[in-house]
């Protein structure tokens, strides 16, 4: 799968946020997306995921599945966990994993996976601020999508939590996976391509990939 | 189809675990109705022929009661992001909460309905025509509301704004509840002929709300 985007534009309110950003992305790859507060990664993310309408420009994807909708084919992981303290951990992913069509038996092994397994049965009102992100992580894993987009994944996670989200990360590419992250520090994707969002003053620069940049 | 099924198991544990809200209404409704004959004084012949209407009004505020949380909450962690990125058309995910909706709180208040009755001195064939229409009648306030809970979803404090938005267009429900119900006690109206619309109120707000409710969530932004 591929997907590109070209003079993407967005708008919060009256003020631009960023203008003429494009980039292409192919199977196996990730984008970390850097830039300082406001530079517009979340919204560059909740774009790419259909939440948000872009103010001009286009995104598309070839090849996967052609007929489904790119929202369709990507997982969101924003600030927000999507967890229900009232709850079980089992309960969140279980309902998580068949409303968006996964299978059932994934459930377990991500809890595992996730280092969660032993919390299965504990409503979810009792987790840390980590073990949240954690449960938020394990629905990538129990539903197979092919675009990752990820806003501060790390963000309260413990160094051996980083660990398994590199790891998993890794994983999703080797398979043709796409990632594209949002992030202020390394996240341990490697190799990732960088799209650097500047001021909209300066236009949004590009740096690392030759074929693509700003004018 | 499994992946609806879940959306609807979901909404009805989180509505009756703690917190949930799930017994709110039918409580509120209890505590209105037992209210009235304490305000109304004890002339059982006045009881009886208001009794319908308070009996409409107590249900249609306690149904208003737990709406404006329907898509907040879900809008508050984050839920609704995943919700609308999911392959299930959003006007289905919106009939199918509301469906948990009507479970969770309209069904208790159908229900509550012929044993508060009895406080409002209604007779047993009265009592089965007003129960009838709020079996018929509650499903279209769910409805209707879940377009103002939708529109005040990015609002913090949306509950009063849904009960402004919502409670006009709830007045021709009202308006042929009511009728029915009274028909059915006292003519000289057929009791068929203000139930049939009633019917009707709730079809139509079954093919709207749905749609208008899902433009708003999706132009929440």
């Amino acid at each position: 799968m591929r997907i590109w985007a070209s003079a993407l534009q967005c708008r919060r309110g009256e003020r631009e946020v960023f203008c003429d950003l494009s980039f292409t992305l192919d199977a196996g790859d990730a984008l970390q997306i850097t830039g300082r507060n406001g530079s517009g990664k979340s919204s560059l993310l909740r774009i790419v995921a259909g939440l948000l309408p872009a103010a001009g420009g286009t995104i598309g994807c070839e090849g996967g599945a052609e007929e489904t909708p790119l929202a369709e084919q990507t997982h969101y992981v924003g600030h927000l966990d999507a967890i229900k303290p009232s709850l079980t951990v089992a309960e969140n992913l279980g309902f998580w994993t068949r409303f968006l069509g996964g299978a059932d038996s994934a459930i377990t092994p991500a809890l595992d996976t996730l280092g969660l397994g032993t919390l299965a049965e504990l409503p979810a009102a009792y987790l840390s601020a980590g073990q949240r992100r954690r449960l938020s992580l394990a629905r990538l894993l129990t539903v197979t999508r092919p675009l990752w987009l990820l806003d501060e994944p790390t963000t309260a996670l413990d160094a051996s939590g980083q660990a398994r989200l590199a790891a998993l990360m890794q994983a999703h590419r080797a398979q043709g996976g796409l990632i594209m992250a949002a992030t202020h520090t390394p996240i341990g994707l490697e190799a990732p391509r960088q799209l650097r969002l500047g001021p909209p003053a300066e236009q949004a620069a590009i740096e690392a990939t030759p074929e693509e940049h700003a004018p | 189809m499994t992946g609806l099924g879940a959306l609807l198991l979901r909404d009805i544990r989180l509505a009756l675990r703690l917190g949930g809200g799930g017994w709110i209404g039918v409580l509120f409704f209890l505590i209105i109705i037992t209210l009235i004959p304490f305000a109304v004084g004890p002339d059982l012949a006045l009881l009886r022929r208001l009794g319908p209407a308070f009996l409409w009004i107590g249900a249609l505020l306690a149904s208003l009661l737990t709406l404006d949380r329907l898509f907040a909450a879900d809008h508050d962690d984050g839920s609704l992001d995943i919700i609308l990125m999911a392959p299930a058309p959003l006007e289905i995910v919106i009939v199918i909460k509301a469906l948990a909706h009507f479970l969770v709180n309209g069904l208790p208040l159908v229900v509550a309905a012929p044993v508060l009755g009895l406080l409002l001195n209604i007779e047993p064939p009265g009592m089965a025509a007003v129960t009838l229409t709020l079996m018929v009648g509650t499903p279209a306030l769910t409805l209707i509301g879940l377009v103002g809970a939708a529109l005040a979803v990015t609002l913090r404090r949306g509950g009063i704004l849904v009960a402004v938005l919502i409670l006009p267009l709830t007045i021709p429900v009202l308006i042929f509840g009511v009728t029915a119900s009274n028909a059915a006690m006292s003519g000289p109206v057929p009791f068929g002929t203000p139930f049939t619309i009633l019917c009707a109120l709730s079809l139509a707000s079954l093919a709207i709300g749905p749609f208008a409710a899902a433009a708003a969530l999706r132009n929440r932004e």
